[in-house]
């Protein structure tokens, strides 16, 4: 089993929600996070003074998958998530060694 | 509150003439003065709860928006209690020129019955109504010092700081500006002048009237236009606010890191209320429901309108974006400098005023600044100070009848006066000065006093966690 980590543009939360489950992923969890990366911040200015703002706020997405579902996830969130604009965010893929459902305690795959 | 400059002599003629037709007769309350003043004088305390507070509080951040509106709410409670123990009484009794005595204390003496004087001979509304008015000019002024030290400043020091204040810098100022013994006092001795019949007599009347328009506060006999309080209000609060600012040292982390306001969503709403309120400071200053006060709500208007498009639309062509934040700012900075102007410019005056403020205000509140490089957290300074200053030099200019102004009343003749520019720059000169030495090192000597007594400053450790959770033990936002 794997996670699949995305860190994803804010607005692309639902197309890429809407991918995953067209490939049968049913679960995913949310974060709203910040960070930067090659994008540039931007600028804002409060009367006088200029802020330079690094931190852009951005979405974080982590699905649990079997790992034969891997390659087919990051293909349905890269298709998703892609604007080809400089920002679009990255994907992480991190081994997963166990996973359980609280409610039934079935264990693994069963539990994803 | 307003006057109109009034020489003795002139209203030793208007008197004259007002008797040789009729009896004098006891001032009367009219309820229709006395409903404006009652709706003008809460819609003033409506400037500075909810309005002042949410707009200062909304520039601040979160970990601070409690703190902010904590200060504005306590100046509020405080003042109102001061001002009917002995701050009336200090501003609004006779005693010297530069401050009143203590015959009110208490309200001693003031019942429902009780007058007070209008700009109008016999026309009186009740001198309660008149307290509560003015003691929500006289709570309003110190919380608007509390955003220059905004972010940094103990609670404990802004509890002592604001009495201290109010005693030793506002009562005296407002007394200088605005204390007189009114049209109807003058009438009275002015009577007993022309009643007088032999020499002797005609000697003690004359005494009588020198002393009744001697019974004045400093800047008020200098000749000082100030309709509404551009010296009182915002010039005396302004330097105050950068006097502290300069004091207490800039906040932790100033220009390094970001201090962006937390809910411009707050301002707007407070800016808003403002302006609302402001309706009652400038047209509720006329004293009387009457073309005065309508004068003066439209100046309001449009100053205010005029001001924002300025600041907005310079910032759209200097760095290319037209921000809310700037067309809020200019809105507070036109209503400052209509305030002094608003029962004596015309309303195309007030518009050239509003254009005028909201450019140099702008200059002040950033190129200014930055280059200064002092931290007054919400420009208390760059607005207040500078738009009461053009307030209170742009009065002097637009009353001119010339350009559209009322023009001074001169009731030797009972006509308008002939315009003397020279001399009433001068004038407008005199109250501007006097309320800058005065406030500027009668605050610089409060805050030291208080820095000794239980400091001023907020610890390092404190401003970083937010001084909301270390001062007040609460939080504005549990979300």
């Amino acid at each position: 089993m794997k996670i699949v980590m995305a860190i994803i543009k804010p607005f692309k939360l639902e197309e890429v929600r809407d991918a995953l489950t067209a490939i049968g992923v049913h679960g995913l969890t949310v974060t709203e996070v910040k960070g930067y990366g090659r994008q540039k911040g931007h600028t804002e200015i409060y009367r006088g003074a200029e802020y330079a703002v690094s931190f852009l706020p951005k979405i974080k997405i982590e699905v649990a998958v079997a790992s034969d579902q891997v390659e087919k996830t990051i293909d349905a969130i890269t298709v998703a998530a892609k604007t080809g604009q400089i920002g679009d965010g990255k994907i992480f893929v991190i081994n997963l060694e166990n996973a359980v459902r609280i409610r039934t305690g079935e264990a693994d795959a069963a539990a994803l | 509150m307003t006057f109109k400059r009034a020489t003795g002599a002139g209203l030793t003629a208007l008197a004259a003439v007002l008797f040789a037709t009729a009896a004098y007769a006891e001032p009367t309350v009219n309820k229709g003065d006395n409903a404006w003043m009652l709706t003008s004088t809460v819609l003033v305390l409506l400037m500075t709860i909810p309005g002042l507070a949410l707009f200062y509080g909304g520039l601040v951040r979160s970990k601070n928006m409690l703190s902010v509106l904590a200060q504005v709410f306590y100046c509020v409670c405080i003042v109102t209690i001061i001002w009917v123990l002995y701050g009336y009484s200090l501003a609004f009794t006779g005693g010297s020129d530069f401050i009143g005595g203590f015959s009110k204390a208490f309200l001693m003496g003031v019942t429902p019955d009780s007058k007070a004087a209008t700009f109008s001979v016999d026309a009186n509304i009740s001198e309660l109504i008149y307290i509560c008015f003015q003691m929500t000019f006289a709570a309003i002024t110190p919380a608007l010092i509390v955003g220059a030290f905004a972010e940094r400043m103990k609670f404990s020091a802004v509890a002592l700081f604001i009495p201290l204040w109010v005693t030793l810098v506002y009562f005296p100022i407002a007394h200088m500006v605005w204390y007189w013994a009114g049209p109807d006092a003058i009438a009275d001795a002015a009577k007993a002048l022309a009643a007088a019949a032999d020499g002797a007599a005609k000697t003690a009347a004359q005494a009588k009237l020198d002393e009744v328009n001697a019974d004045a506060g400093w800047i008020f006999k200098k000749g000082a236009l100030d309709f509404a309080g551009g010296t009182v209000v915002h010039i005396n609060a302004g330097i105050a606010g950068l006097v502290g600012a300069l004091l207490i040292g800039k906040r932790t982390g100033y220009g390094r890191e970001l201090m962006a306001p937390h809910s411009l969503t707050m301002t707007m709403i407070g800016a808003a209320l403002l302006w609302v309120g402001w309706f009652g400071f400038n047209a509720g200053s006329n004293l009387e429901a009457s073309g005065g006060a309508a004068l003066a709500m439209t100046n309001s208007f449009v100053a205010t309108a005029a001001a924002a498009l300025a600041w907005m639309f310079a910032e759209w062509i200097i760095k290319g974006h037209p921000s809310l934040l700037g067309a809020l700012s200019g809105a507070v900075a036109g209503l400052v400098a209509v305030t002094p102007a608003a029962g004596y410019a015309g309303p195309m005056g007030a518009i050239v005023l509003g254009l005028v403020v909201g450019l140099v205000c702008l200059f002040f509140c950033t190129v200014v600044k930055n280059s200064l490089g002092y931290d007054d957290s919400l420009d208390v300074f760059g607005v207040h100070c500078i738009g009461g200053i053009i307030g209170a030099l742009g009065t002097g200019i637009l009353v001119n009848p010339s350009l559209g102004g009322t023009g001074v009343m001169d009731y030797a003749t009972g006509k308008i006066a002939d315009y003397d520019l020279v001399g009433q720059m001068t004038s407008q000169a005199w109250g501007v000065c006097t309320t800058l030495v005065w406030s500027g090192i009668g605050s610089a000597i409060l805050y030291k006093v208080v820095d000794v007594i239980v400091g001023l400053r907020a610890s390092v450790e404190v401003e970083r966690e937010g001084l909301d959770v270390t001062e007040h033990t609460e939080r504005a936002y549990n979300m």
